[in-house]
């Protein structure tokens, strides 16, 4: 399911940054917007990396080609970063393009935007994407609205990464679902990722991306294996990906619920069902282009999620179906959320808060009936 | 004169009927019109100025020259920023400005004095209270009140309003709705010129009600481990909305609030003062790293608009400040009473600035509003066709590619 050529959508590719450091930086913001171009495929360069070695690699190829990318966050420069997504790169660009950052969320966020606005393109890091509930009103008012607010005259090329969701028992405060918080904010785009290869193709895109990324990525996700691209492959921020083909449902999901979904799916077609799995990816906004192709031909669709029952993705993604093609449905669209409740410390309780495969199989027969095995 | 409020002296104000306050009480200085020692030499002044209060630095000299052309243009933005806050006022009370709108008048020597002493090369980022920023960063009269009546012809093409004021090719930031907020920004602004080597400084501005908020020491605390080149200044006008600097701060010594990093008090009202505050601080900032400076100064209206400014402090008070410390008033005097200029030279500066405010008026009061179309511009910087949906979801709107 290689996401090849982009449409009209896609992800602008800034020109190459050639001149040397010595070159004002702060002139950099003059540049004007790149008119959109077709992700490029090169060669196909496959090789297994670990997601954490897939963004590495990436974060080292931007960094690498435009001088003005650097990372800021809690030990991201010297430790390596506490998920190794950074390790060793201080030693190749130097502390000023590693920077760590004293514990302060609000501070450093804040720092980044206004690096960011003088034509910086900084990544900043939230060790744990609940720590940036600390950050909220430098992401939501000064990344998401300046570029509004300035009427067009600052962009904020920043990136905001780190890892969500729910762990292996890490508490309450370590297991938040942030895209829930963050999307309604204007003028900031969400992006998910899943795999080795669009983890690191979608990070190549969104630090090229002008617009400011809110990048998820999943705490028990890091030490998935895949197959990455090469050094050019970038992918589409806005665009959804079709994990599997089918025609009875549409399971929609993103981050590790795709591997939930998945192992579902295992069970589901040996009994006989054919469901179409969509992994989201954009979160903000949504493919509606791919969800309502999809929809279109099953006609029922199923929104698996992390986020809690109240005021999730899933929510947002329920109403958007429901109101845009009520018509194409058989079915209502069945949510499948987190409780809306603290996750527990205790293994069965934490177990029980989140969406598991049989819930997943019981969705898809409530939907599609039940059927026995042939 | 300077001294921070000592407990004793809050002690006693507290005391003192209904809340209101003594100049005494709550140690504001006072600086009589004469006290300066002026000598005047063809066409240069040297005066000098109130003395600077320090922590962990030496003061620069206090003895200040300043030729005739230079008070000129200082006395002429002084004079023209002061006339464009007066007239925000009447637009106010009249409706044509709506919201919120923080008036700077009173403040003006402390962009005026960072504008002196600065290149547009340095950077600035400040809080709502930014009419005049906006101007002294190379703008116009015309785009300030154009913004603050909300049509195409604003700093912010109408879609910031009074706290979002940019200027991009002049290094001015903006404009913040929240307080303290920009400080970080500020230091991401000296980040970058550390990160390109430019050579030039960052400036974050806050007031006295914003200096107790943490983002500020965080803000400190990353500017001085990286040595960065920003000069963190705490515009204070000794009220932070309606409570007292000494009700809100434990240490209202702004200047010493930096801790390890060194300090300087400022007369705030005294343009020239503000200035050789400002060269001394850059230098040390981009050799050495960041610095606070505190600005005494002082806020005629009250917080906003909507704030009378009365119930906190005493008319007498007000009008004292006015009468014995005014900004614009003060470089008049320098020029007048000196035999630099004429009256008449004055007095045409004052008649031909009158009438630049009223042509903004004017202009901006015909200036059309920005089209309903405006309302999906500017969200993203790439659009990229993404669509959004309208208020009743059926209308979708494409964002241009």
């Amino acid at each position: 399911m290689a996401a090849a050529s982009c449409t009209l959508r896609s992800t602008p590719l800034p020109a190459a940054v050639g001149s040397p450091a010595a070159r004002s930086l702060l002139a950099a913001s003059t540049r004007p917007v790149r008119a959109n171009q077709r992700c490029l495929v090169v060669k196909a360069q496959k090789r297994e990396l670990m997601m954490w070695e897939a963004l590495r690699e990436g974060l080292d190829e931007e960094m690498e080609r435009d001088p003005t990318v650097c990372l800021m966050g809690e030990d991201v420069g010297h430790y390596g970063g506490s998920y190794k997504v950074s390790h060793g790169l201080y030693k190749k660009y130097g502390d000023m393009r590693l920077l760590d950052t004293p514990i302060c969320e609000n501070g450093f966020m804040g720092m980044g935007v206004g690096a960011a606005m003088t034509g910086l393109r900084p990544i900043v890091e939230g060790m744990n994407m609940g720590f940036l509930l600390l950050a909220f009103n430098q992401i939501s008012n000064n990344c998401g609205m300046l570029h509004y607010t300035s009427g067009g005259q600052f962009k904020v090329p920043m990136v905001i990464r780190g890892p969500g969701g729910v762990g292996r028992q890490l508490g309450a405060e370590h297991s938040q679902r942030l895209e829930s918080y963050f999307q309604s904010i204007p003028g900031v785009q969400l992006v998910a990722c899943s795999t080795a290869a669009n983890s690191k193709a979608l990070l190549k895109s969104a630090i090229r991306s002008d617009n400011p990324i809110i990048f998820f990525e999943h705490v028990l996700l890091y030490n998935v294996k895949g197959e990455v691209h090469g050094p050019d492959y970038c992918q589409c921020l806005e665009r959804a990906e079709l994990v599997r083909e089918g025609t009875d449902v549409t399971i929609f999901c993103y981050s590790r619920m795709r591997y939930v979904v998945m192992q579902a799916v295992a069970e589901l077609e040996k009994q006989g069902y054919n469901p179409e799995v969509v992994d989201l990816i954009s979160l903000k906004p949504f493919d509606m282009e791919t969800i309502s192709k999809s929809i279109k031909k099953t006609r029922k669709a199923i929104i698996v999620e992390e986020c809690m029952k109240t005021g999730g993705i899933g929510a947002s993604l329920s109403a958007v179906i429901h109101e845009s093609l009520f018509n194409e449905l058989d079915h209502e669209v069945l949510r499948l959320s987190s409780q809306d409740v603290p996750t527990s410390y205790a293994y069965e309780l934490e177990a029980a808060t989140i969406v598991q495969p049989e819930k997943v199989v019981a969705a898809v027969h409530k939907v599609c009936g039940v059927r026995v095995a042939a | 004169m300077l001294a921070a409020v000592s407990s004793h002296a809050a002690g006693a104000a507290r005391q003192a009927l209904g809340g209101s306050l003594t100049l005494a009480a709550a140690g504001l200085q006072r600086r009589g019109l004469a006290a300066s020692a002026v000598t005047v030499e063809g066409d240069t002044l040297t005066v000098e100025v109130n003395p600077y209060k320090v922590h962990r630095i030496e003061a620069p000299p206090t003895t200040v020259t300043a030729t005739k052309d230079e008070l000129m243009s200082y006395f002429k933005q002084l004079y023209r920023l002061r006339r464009m806050e007066i007239s925000a006022d009447m637009l106010y009370k009249a409706k044509a400005i709506r919201g919120f709108c923080h008036l700077y008048d009173g403040q003006e020597a402390v962009i005026v004095g960072l504008e002196a002493a600065l290149e547009k090369s340095d950077s600035i980022i400040t809080s709502y209270r930014n009419h005049a920023t906006h101007v002294a960063r190379g703008g116009t009269v015309a785009e300030v009140i154009g913004e603050l009546m909300g049509r195409t012809t604003g700093a912010s093409k109408g879609k910031g309003g009074s706290m979002h004021m940019y200027r991009r090719e002049a290094n001015f930031f903006g404009g913040q709705g929240i307080v303290g907020a920009q400080v970080p920004l500020g230091a991401g602004l000296a980040l970058a010129h550390q990160y390109s080597d430019t050579g030039g400084v960052a400036v974050a501005m806050y007031g006295d009600g914003a200096a107790n908020q943490g983002q500020i020491f965080e803000s400190f605390n990353m500017a001085a481990l990286w040595d960065l080149p920003c000069i963190f200044v705490c515009e204070n006008n000794h009220y932070g909305m309606g409570t007292a600097e000494w009700r809100a701060a434990k240490s209202p010594a702004f200047y010493t609030r930096g801790d390890y990093m060194p300090g300087m008090k400022v007369d705030g009202m005294d343009v020239l003062a503000v200035r050789q505050a400002f060269a001394y601080a850059k230098k040390y900032a981009v050799a050495n790293g960041p610095i606070v400076l505190e600005m005494d100064t002082y806020r005629y209206h009250g917080h906003s608009m909507s704030d009378p400014g009365s119930t906190y402090r005493t008319r007498d008070e007000i009008s004292s400040i006015r009468q014995q410390r005014d900004p614009v008033e003060h470089v008049r005097k320098l020029l007048l009473d000196n035999g630099l200029v004429e009256a008449s030279v004055i007095k045409g500066i004052e008649k031909d600035t009158k009438k630049e405010i009223d042509a903004a008026i004017e202009a901006s009061k015909a200036a059309p509003f920005p089209d309903m179309k405006e309302l999906w511009t500017n969200i993203y910087a790439a659009p990229l066709g993404m669509q959004l949906r309208g208020i009743d979801s059926t209308h979708v709107e494409t964002l241009a590619a």
